[in-house]
């Protein structure tokens, strides 16, 4: 049971713990006033990673290996330089520039993979480290791939890799997802890369694209770790589910309030509980009828509940992003902060809801330490 | 040899006191400057060397042409400041 919870902001990395009388309270603020995109905490050694995206001075990785006392600023990823005279364009034509613009996902290797890290960035590559973030290198098979020309801007105005899963059985297995680009699965560490999306469909696309890998734009995508085989994916046009290594998906329809939205966590022991905080889809992106709740399914998607007690039911609009809703390793306890400056953590699965905060910066991403 | 300055808001990640380096160009006295203090060349330039998109280097108070290779020549005696360009109102 996770008593700690890190809260990335535009302004700043806070942090919250469980009181001895069972409150939450903010206890402490790292890089106040500076834009922290997401952490991450490396299972293997305890360290925190901080991603922090400057604005004027670039997109920054920072560590501690005291739960937050003290930071070193590590090393960033470089992207190549492109052949002279080369412009790059995404699918839709808009020109993608070679470097690196924000870190989106960092995801550490397996305990068998001492040092090994993952980073997914903005504008859509890929990189690997393995000392421990100090340096990187781009994995050139997919930024060369030639399907790459076909992502395209979706949660950004580029494209980037927000979702990175290492299997758990065997960590050269590699899937990331891309927003908006589909979802790539190398069996060889990253030296050849296949899309699988068969089943999705991407309603937003010209009709002849509707199937095309490509024109998928995941959400969020995450693999239960204690039954590997099985996926749950947040798509911009709805929820999906894998039951066969994500190879193929089948879609989760008709989910009140809505089936839009950008987070889903899955249980870490059973693979048939997953939960989803739905919004209205393009025209607004704003909770349904101004109620924040958050949508549980305890049966692999058959049927869902739909969670709101102690969450804010009348003129909220809150909108909660991709990284922002966290599970703890127990199952048990949740915590979920919006673009509104609002997090909330539940200690039964999302069945009662505490307000932490409702006045911090916009939350990109929260994370149970 | 010209002088470099850094905004104030750069002291905050990376201790970059003005310095004095040897250069004829931006270039040669920034590289000059990173060499002193060498976790400041990320938060300055991206990874292609290319002065930031915010960021703005003036010398003797005028802004340089040449963002991209830092060309502009600069006298022994100048001024260079490096600094934010103004984003976000």
């Amino acid at each position: 049971m996770s008593d700690q919870l890190l809260v990335s902001t535009r302004k700043g990395l806070f942090s919250a713990r469980r009181t001895a009388r069972g409150v939450w309270d903010l206890d402490s603020v790292s890089f106040l006033g500076d834009n922290v995109s997401l952490t991450m905490q490396d299972p293997r050694d305890g360290a925190w990673y901080a991603a922090l995206d400057h604005g004027h001075f670039g997109a920054k990785l920072h560590r501690s290996r005291d739960r937050g006392a003290t930071w070193e600023e590590l090393g960033v990823p470089a992207y190549p330089t492109p052949p002279e005279g080369h412009v790059e364009k995404d699918f839709l034509g808009r020109e993608i520039p070679w470097r690196l613009i924000r870190f989106w996902c960092l995801t550490p290797g397996l305990a068998s993979q001492p040092g090994l890290l993952w980073a997914g960035t903005l504008p859509g590559g890929l990189f690997w480290s393995e000392d421990f973030g100090a340096t990187w290198n781009l994995v050139e098979a997919l930024w060369h791939m030639p399907e790459r020309r076909k992502w395209a801007g979706g949660g950004a105005d580029v494209p980037g890799i927000h979702s990175i899963c290492v299997d758990p059985r065997d960590g050269n297995r590699v899937v990331v997802a891309v927003s908006s680009g589909g979802v790539w699965h190398t069996k060889d560490r990253g030296k050849t890369w296949t899309a699988h999306t068969k089943g999705m469909r991407a309603d937003y696309a010209p009709p002849e694209l509707v199937e095309a890998p490509e024109s998928q734009d995941p959400h969020r995508l995450v693999q239960c770790p204690a039954a590997p085989h099985v996926w749950w994916l947040q798509h911009h046009n709805g929820i999906f589910r894998s039951t066969d290594d994500a190879m193929s998906w089948t879609e989760i329809k008709d989910v009140k309030p809505s089936v839009f939205g950008f987070p889903v966590v899955v249980h870490p022991k059973d693979p048939d509980t997953a939960w989803f905080v739905p919004a209205i889809k393009d025209e607004r992106r704003i909770p349904v009828e101004g109620r924040v709740v958050v949508n549980r399914t305890r049966d692999g998607g058959r049927t869902f509940e739909t969670l709101h007690k102690g969450l804010p039911q009348a003129w909220a609009y809150d909108l909660v992003y991709r990284h922002a809703l966290d599970l703890d390793a127990s199952g048990e306890r949740l915590a979920f902060g919006s673009t509104t400056g609002s997090v909330w953590i539940s200690e039964n699965s999302g069945d009662d809801w505490l307000t932490l905060a409702e006045h911090l910066p916009p939350v990109h991403a929260v994370l149970f330490v | 040899m010209p002088r470099v300055a850094f905004t104030r808001n750069l002291q905050r990640h990376v201790a970059c006191p003005p310095c004095t380096v040897a250069g004829a160009t931006v270039r040669e006295s920034l590289e000059a400057a990173f060499a002193l203090y060498p976790n400041l060349r990320g938060y300055v330039l991206d990874e292609h060397g290319t002065l930031r998109f915010h960021m703005a280097v003036f010398v003797d108070g005028e802004p340089i042409s040449d963002r991209k290779s830092l060309s502009d020549p600069v006298p022994a005696t100048s001024e260079i400041f490096v600094v934010q360009a103004l984003s976000g109102g």
